[in-house]
């Protein structure tokens, strides 16, 4: 779960880190209100969740009421990485004298948390060499750690102090929120000497979002699935049809623009048929993963969705030797879904490879409907050779 | 080597309706499990097998040093903290989606406590023919059509491509010495690196399949550590998700697989493997290549 901008702050903000206090306003009005409030420039910034805003475009600067109102409409008309904005905040324009990169993320090499700090801040902190320190997870990163990468980042004096005791903060904070990435971009160093986040990004584990959810309360609607493009509608369709049932997965589509619909599991057996099936010079319609040994229902489902994509005749059914999933459960799941698609079973399945649990019972089940089930002496990658062969695409 | 067949094996969550099944599976195949844990269920037998409230009263009547930890997320931390309490040199956890913070905080003590961990979200492991530690390979009739005795080890980051690549060996008269399912999470207890330094030593193994997949780091520190020491082992590796590598920020499969950042690509993952001496499959049936065929 990616946090916006001000969700980050007010949560930062409860770790004792001074950040500026973002005004989120949805409209141009609202956003020209809030500026003559504050009686001083401004600077407003599309609320999304990812990061490069300023070479985005979605963040502006107003020194009066008209200015903010016609930056905010502007920022609220922006579609970024198929986003619509929603919400713009209003904040006033700080001047400072340095600027500071700071976060916590994991080292997954490492196992461990680490910290890092660059006095090279803003937008372009990629290109500057961060101080980094790892940590213990459970007893965190001490004041002293943090003046020691101050030091070693060239900061004395009040700024040392003051940044060892930010990074304190920062890594409770991370471990408090089950946090995979923390990041103040820039923390600056104002005139007075005060230290003040800007910007902040706090992305927290989903498999930690239950018992996260007291921290998260009141701070409004999370943005679900923060990367990457938004779902299709058929992907939506796929995701409501895999939680249908808790029972197993047969879901985790994502749409292709091709003709051959795939049913592939599991986790790793799907990766590898996707990559054979194109390099075989077949399209697939789509990626799915089935595994866990879904319902039959569940199944058909997903089967009938695969099928109601236009310009999908054929399906190819892929598994790895399965362990727990049951080969007979998915022939009758297949052979189910497609009757509801209104289609022929022979004329559908270009190919059906599960071997392992119950594939006796499963290859009878497919020669009643015509279908001749292929056996683990066929490969995973000749089982794709064969499914592209037999849909028409081209073949090695 | 791991998974004795000597040791004992405890089974924390035994009372559960999956591990209940899995400790069947395992009695069938020959694998010798001492002892179960369920706070509040000290008392009951599962399959036989006496039923403990306590790791520590179970390791007082048992001795066992190996435990797999099949219970709900929110208390695979308490379990595993408990498990390394009490002396546990081998510790399996099964379960799914353990918060990353618990994964971190359960391996810096278990490196304080001396205990190799796998997983978390893994299938097990097994020694073809002498003893499996978890669901690997399933029902037994399976688990002896996929799994043959042999001088291969079998390095997996899927649980369900363990089995195949198996059985894939197994009919081409390539049998395993072990195969571990490495578990799908970002952060795992034991991943290649590791396990690769333990077989280094293990004599009853001569080679290595291992099966990548995009995101992580595990294939490049392992190409890092051929490269840095010379191995007797013979490497054969399969990276999958080649696709995954053009659609970045977006997950496919397991917890772990996402390219961000153009890092974690396999394009990245199998230049490094080659340029230390592995041998990477284009395509999957190229997996077997040059690999020992005698079995048993």
């Amino acid at each position: 779960m990616r946090l916006l901008e001000h969700q980050s702050k007010t949560l930062l903000g409860r770790f004792g880190l001074t950040m500026t206090e973002p005004t989120v306003v949805n409209s141009a009005d609202a956003a020209a209100e809030a500026v003559r409030a504050l009686g001083k420039p401004a600077v407003l910034k599309a609320q999304v969740p990812f990061g490069g805003r300023g070479k985005a475009g979605a963040i502006d600067f107003a020194d009066s009421p008209a200015a903010a109102s016609a930056a905010a409409a502007r920022l609220l008309g922006l579609t970024l990485r198929s986003i619509r904005v929603a919400a713009v905040s209003v904040e006033p324009k700080l001047s400072f004298t340095r600027e500071l990169y700071a976060g916590i993320t994991w080292d997954t090499a490492a196992k461990l948390p680490v910290a890092l700090l660059s006095v090279a801040g803003g937008i372009d902190v990629e290109h500057a060499e961060p101080v980094r320190q790892t940590f213990d997870p459970f007893l965190g990163l001490r004041s002293f750690h943090g003046r020691e990468m101050a030091a070693a980042a060239g900061l004395t004096g009040k700024t040392l102090v003051a940044v060892g005791a930010a990074m304190e903060k920062l890594a409770k904070a991370f471990l408090a929120l089950d946090a995979v990435t923390l990041e103040i971009n820039p923390l600056v160093e104002t005139e007075d000497r005060a230290l003040v986040g800007l910007d902040a990004h706090v992305e927290i584990d989903d498999d930690a979002a239950q018992r996260q959810q007291p921290n998260l309360l009141g701070l409004g609607e999370i943005a679900a699935g923060a990367s990457g493009r938004a779902p299709t509608p058929l992907e939506l369709e796929a995701q409501r049809i895999d939680s249908m049932d808790h029972r197993g997965v047969a879901g985790r589509v994502v749409e292709f623009d091709g003709d051959l619909g795939l049913l592939i599991g599991g986790g790793g057996a799907s990766l590898t048929v996707f990559d054979a099936i194109r390099r075989y010079g077949g399209r697939p319609a789509n990626y799915c993963e089935v595994g866990g040994n879904p319902t039959e229902e569940k199944i058909a489902a997903l089967v009938a969705l695969l099928l109601s994509k236009p310009g999908v005749n054929k399906l190819a059914v892929i598994m790895n030797v399965v362990n727990n999933t049951r080969a007979d459960v998915m022939a009758r799941g297949l052979l189910a879904g497609i009757r509801q698609a209104g289609r022929d079973p022979r004329k559908t399945v270009s190919v059906f490879r599960i071997p392992g649990s119950w594939e006796d019972e499963a290859r009878a089940l497919l020669a009643e409907a015509g279908i001749e089930a292929l056996g683990r002496d066929k490969s995973l990658d000749e089982a794709a050779r064969l499914a592209v062969e037999r849909s028409g695409g081209r073949a090695a | 080597m791991l998974l004795d067949p000597q040791a004992g094996i405890l089974v924390q969550g035994i009372t559960g309706r999956e591990a209940s099944a899995m400790v069947a599976d395992m009695l069938a195949y020959g694998s010798r499990i001492d002892a179960g844990v369920t706070p509040g269920k000290g008392g009951q037998e599962v399959h036989g097998i006496p039923v403990f409230d306590t790791v520590a009263a179970a390791v007082a009547a048992h001795h066992p040093t190996t435990t797999i930890i099949s219970v709900p997320a929110s208390g695979v931390l308490d379990a595993a903290l408990e498990a390394f309490a009490h002396g546990m040199k081998l510790c399996l956890i099964m379960t799914e989606r353990v918060p990353r913070l618990d994964t971190c905080r359960l391996l810096a003590a278990a490196r304080s406590a001396g205990c190799t961990v796998i997983g978390p979200n893994t299938l097990g492991l097994i020694r073809p023919g002498i003893a499996k530690l978890g669901t690997i390979g399933g029902r037994v009739d399976n688990v002896r059509r996929s799994f043959t005795p042999g001088r291969v080890a079998v390095l997996s980051r899927s649980g369900g491509m363990t089995t195949e690549i198996a059985s894939f060996l197994t009919g081409r008269g390539i049998g395993q010495s072990i195969a571990i399912g490495v578990g799908g999470d970002p952060v795992v207890g034991s991943n290649f690196p590791e396990l690769v330094a333990m077989l280094e030593d293990d004599p009853a193994t001569d080679a290595v399949v291992i099966y990548g997949e995009p995101g992580g780091t595990a294939e490049e520190q392992l190409a890092e550590q051929l490269k840095r020491g010379k191995t007797r082992l013979r490497i054969n590796a399969f990276l999958s998700g080649r696709f995954v590598d053009e659609m970045e920020g977006i997950r496919f499969g397991h917890a772990a697989v996402m390219v961000e950042g153009g890092k974690g690509s396999v394009r990245g993952k199998a230049a490094a493997l080659k340029e230390a001496g592995v041998f990477v499959a284009d395509r999957f049936d190229e997996l077997a290549e040059g690999l020992p065929r005698s079995c048993g």
